[in-house]
């Protein structure tokens, strides 16, 4: 079989220094137990690490929700104190973006972007590695600030200065050092998946012919290279306000807080696609399979998410329209921002034509890859009255934002890979997800969030600031039936865990080609997908786009 | 001007229908300013837009979910591909958002024109309160929230205006053009009051502007809108929007009491006075962060009763408090607080809870000292 390859390196190398132990290339070698792990170089195992890691860092950063919910549950307050309050805020936030929804898609791409172009593995195995590895160390370094003198960082997610600077807790030292890492393998994890990409596509298969997931992948690691160094910038500028005696955005010493926005948000813009466009990417791929029906308009869908991409780096500023910037300044970046509206329709509009005149069936993933399409919609729209810009210097730092940005993360990116995870499945283990749970998950999840996150553009709306750990009387009831929500959501995933933990471990048989309606390769190789897959590269047929 | 006339009216018709659909307490309030009213004008446009999008794009896409099941023996079509469509769907968007744009633009314009102001007012953030100073008038005064800690923790019962009331509000005159400065002694904080559609950033080092001209008399609630620290939640906004008669009136008084106290700096004061005013001074200004009874919440805050590196030296003490420490959370005073605040603060944080100095901190001294400087 790997005589079809070229030489590889390390085969080379393995010859030169055969000491002791008998070191072949050959797929059956390989170290045992944790160091199997530690170790390992191939795509589907770093790919589950990688899910497991994001899983783990979801339900932590869930139980930093839940401690929020239950304070906010009734005015006043009655378990956390300000303090406290503000580390949790600030701590789920940190830990779903940077640990739990950013991972789960690198783990995704891991898993089936080699499947889905035929590659026998990623580019750069090694520093798949290495690139995972890093995150462990980081999410370590970070949590463990909970239990420093001075507490967790507690400015919020977006760490806006002087309060993350001269104000901020002394742990703010580490949490610098624990992003410096997670962008760090955000950065290799991105430059492998663009190797793999550009350069192990199967013969045959032109860069129009890669499913959708394989191409807004490829559009978001270009956004990660393209933003990561500009978070390590900003975040090495606090650093040295910090420990060094600069003033960057210290206005006593000649520098300014607001300069701070704009970094960061040039990074932050572009991030939060980075969170969505790969979802965009796995329901342009469940949708055909079970509407059994070729994606419309296939080269818009990759336009759009190029336009959208590019779109990212001129809207940064819409984060900032109350900061005093000059009137043109709001005017360039209410249009531009208004605009990212037309290639996200563009994406809606092919999405439903895709469904009509189709041959729908609604299995686990169909399931979530619809209520994606629905409440992202709806999160869209909230994005689109947020680009008003004079109307956002009412809706700005209010709840409305909140439940904005919850909308697209949480039935949006976060729902698409639930649906990845249920679509996938049956290729990962060689088991069909037990169908009754899935359902009860999918429903009691759609409700959860809806109960969760709908309220919460009233609260914004009446007045009710973000960020705050105690609120006036009026804004009680919408915070308590959002508290219930958010528990309910809450308890409904601890559902998905044994629902992966059943598919695991047994459950109906899948064959290869697991729904009946997939097309792509990762469905010609057999279902549990073995260790190594597409050794020789299979031959790729473009009849489908 | 006739143009503009029947724009706003428009806008006003369109958003009428909302009044019936979504009762105050769910939506953003119309408020009591023209550019309030624009704004939620706005809002309610691009909302019924949102609205009739999302009833198309979903009814569509219902319709397909229902209509096209394999269940009820729906055979896939083979259509992927159509650009008429496609450019349609992509320019009927662009139409609809220039729509949007146009009138947007507009308010935009309006809200950013701070010129001719009657009145100039600035606005400082500070960890956790309010100061508002009347340019030019000499007027300048702090305001806390009002809301007692035993509210927040529930010893007992939560007022009607549960954490957005203060000890002094914002008096500004109706029907007059007011300029709003804003800035920040420590980090950023956001001035926001829903009603009159006011919420601009203060940041230190900086000065923004707005501006208000408020129609109809009132108490407007809002609060901070940026997070700053522990007590982000605690840092309420009020304005009081009285006739412009009553408002130069309530100026013209608040102008004698300042001339009144700056008399005092003169004189000697006795060290039960100081405490007195002191005690005052530091409740609302110093208590939030170095804790009603002087045990701070080290290491950010430190701990007054029984800090021997300011008791041991006054004068170290009085430099901490009027130029602040460079650095850290303490701000400097010197502008905030007036030489016979500053004095009996310090007096207080000398001679309180077992601080047995003795040393009654003269209002004079301070005057010379800032003046010295």
């Amino acid at each position: 079989m790997a005589s079809h390859l070229p030489p590889r390196p390390t085969a080379q190398q393995n010859q030169a220094d055969a000491g002791g132990m008998a070191v072949d290339e050959h797929h059956h070698y390989g170290p045992r137990g944790l160091k199997r792990w530690l170790l390992t170089t191939n795509h589907k195992e770093i790919g589950t690490l990688y899910l497991i890691f994001s899983l783990t860092m979801f339900f932590i950063g869930g139980i930093f929700a839940m401690v929020v919910r239950a304070e906010l549950f009734q005015p006043g307050l009655q378990l956390v104190e300000p303090e406290f309050f503000n580390q949790m805020t600030t701590m789920h936030g940190l830990i779903m973006v940077f640990g739990a929804v950013m991972p789960a898609f690198v783990g995704l791409a891991n898993w089936m972007v080699p499947l889905q172009i035929g590659a026998p593995d990623m580019a750069l195995p090694r520093l798949n590695n290495f690139s995972f590895w890093l995150l462990p160390v980081a999410f370590a370094l970070l949590l463990s600030t909970l239990v420093m003198p001075g507490g967790a960082p507690n400015f919020g997610w977006t760490f806006y200065a002087p309060l993350s600077t001269t104000y901020a807790p002394p742990s703010t030292t580490f949490f610098i050092f624990s992003l410096h890492l997670a962008g760090i393998s955000s950065i290799l994890g991105a430059i492998n998946i663009i190797a793999t990409i550009l350069n192990l596509r199967a013969p045959g298969m032109r860069m129009m012919d890669m499913p959708l997931f394989v191409w807004t992948w490829l559009i978001t690691a270009f956004l990660l290279i393209a933003v990561m160094p500009v978070l390590a910038g900003v975040i090495t500028m606090m650093l040295l306000d910090i420990n060094f005696g600069t003033s960057f955005f210290n206005a006593a010493g000649g520098g300014d807080p607001v300069l701070f926005q704009h970094l960061f948000w040039f990074f932050g813009h572009p991030e939060v696609y980075i969170m969505i466009l790969p979802a965009f990417g796995i329901v342009s791929v469940i949708i055909p399979t079970f509407a059994r029906k070729r994606l419309f308009g296939y080269a818009s869908m990759v336009y759009a998410t190029a336009s959208i991409a590019i779109l990212s780096f001129l809207v940064w500023a819409h984060h900032m329209f109350v900061v005093g910037l000059p009137l043109v300044a709001e005017l360039f970046f209410m249009y531009s921002t208004m605009l990212i509206a037309v290639p996200t329709g563009v994406k809606v509009f092919n999405w439903i034509t895709t469904l009509f005149r189709g041959s729908l069936t609604f299995e686990p993933p169909m399931l979530f890859a619809l209520a994606f399409v629905v409440l992202f919609t709806i999160g869209g729209f909230s994005g689109l009255m947020l680009a008003i810009s004079p109307a956002d210097f009412q809706y700005h730092d209010t709840y409305f934002v909140v439940a904005h940005f919850h909308y697209v993360l949480v039935p949006g990116a976060v729902f698409a890979i639930m649906a990845a995870v249920y679509y996938w499945l049956p290729k990962w283990t060689g088991h069909y997800p037990h169908t009754r749970l899935s359902q009860w998950h999918f429903w009691l999840s759609v409700i959860g969030v809806n109960l969760t996150f709908f309220p919460m553009h009233f609260a914004g709306l009446a007045g009710m600031p973000r960020r705050i750990p105690d609120y006036a009387l009026q804004f009680a009831d919408f915070n308590m039936v959002t508290s219930i929500g958010a528990f309910i959501f809450g308890a409904s995933q601890l559902l998905f865990v044994v629902v992966v933990v059943l598919c695991v471990r047994g459950g109906e048989k899948a064959p290869a080609k697991a729904w009946d309606g997939a097309e792509d390769l990762e469905w010609t190789v057999p279902s549990p997908a073995p260790l190594h897959t597409f050794e020789t590269p299979p031959h790729f047929e473009p009849h489908r786009h | 001007m006739r143009k503009r006339i029947v724009r706003t009216a428009g806008l006003v018709a369109c958003s009428g229908l909302s009044g019936s659909v979504l009762a105050n307490g769910w939506n953003m309030p119309v408020g009591v300013t023209d550019v309030s009213r624009e704004i939620h004008s706005l809002h309610m446009i691009i909302f019924w837009i949102c609205v009739v999008i999302g009833i198309v794009v979903f009814g569509a896409m219902f319709y397909s979910l229902f209509r096209y099941r394999r269940s009820r023996g729906a055979k896939a079509a083979n259509f992927h591909e159509h650009t008429t469509v496609e450019v349609i769907w992509t320019l009927i968007p662009i139409l609809i958002l220039v729509a949007m744009a146009i009138p947007a633009t507009a308010t935009l314009k309006t809200m950013y024109d701070a010129s001719e102001a009657d009145l100039d007012v600035m606005i400082t953030g500070q960890q956790w309160r309010w100061r508002y100073s009347y340019l030019g008038e000499e007027v300048a005064f702090t305001s806390n929230m009002a809301t007692s800690r035993s509210q927040v923790s529930g010893e007992s019962a939560k007022g009607e205006n549960y954490l957005l009331e203060v000890d002094e509000p914002l008096v500004l005159p109706v029907d007059r053009k007011v300029r709003l400065l804003m800035t920040s002694d420590d980090v950023i904080h956001s001035w926001w009051v829903p009603d009159l559609a006011v919420k601009q950033d203060a940041v230190p080092g900086f000065v923004n502007e707005n501006w208000v001209r408020i129609n109809e008399p009132g108490i407007y609630r809002g609060q901070c809108a940026e997070l700053c620290g522990r007590d982000h939640a605690f840092m309420p906004v009020v304005v009081e929007a009285v006739e412009p008669e009553r408002f130069d009136a309530w100026l013209a008084e608040r102008k004698e009491a300042a001339a009144q106290e700056a008399l005092g700096v003169d004189r000697e004061w006795e060290l039960d006075e100081l405490m007195e005013r002191g005690e005052q001074v530091y409740s609302s200004i110093c208590a939030s962060c170095h804790q009603p009874d002087g045990s701070g919440s080290p290491p950010a805050f430190p701990a007054l009763a029984g800090n021997q590196a300011i008791l041991d030296d006054p004068d170290y003490h009085i430099d901490t408090v009027v130029n602040g420490v460079s650095g850290t959370a303490m701000p400097a005073f010197r502008s905030t607080l007036n030489p016979v605040e500053l004095a009996a603060v310090i007096t207080y944080e000398r001679n309180a809870w077992g601080n047995e100095t003795g040393d009654a901190i003269q209002p004079a001294d301070i005057a010379e000292l800032l003046d010295d400087e």
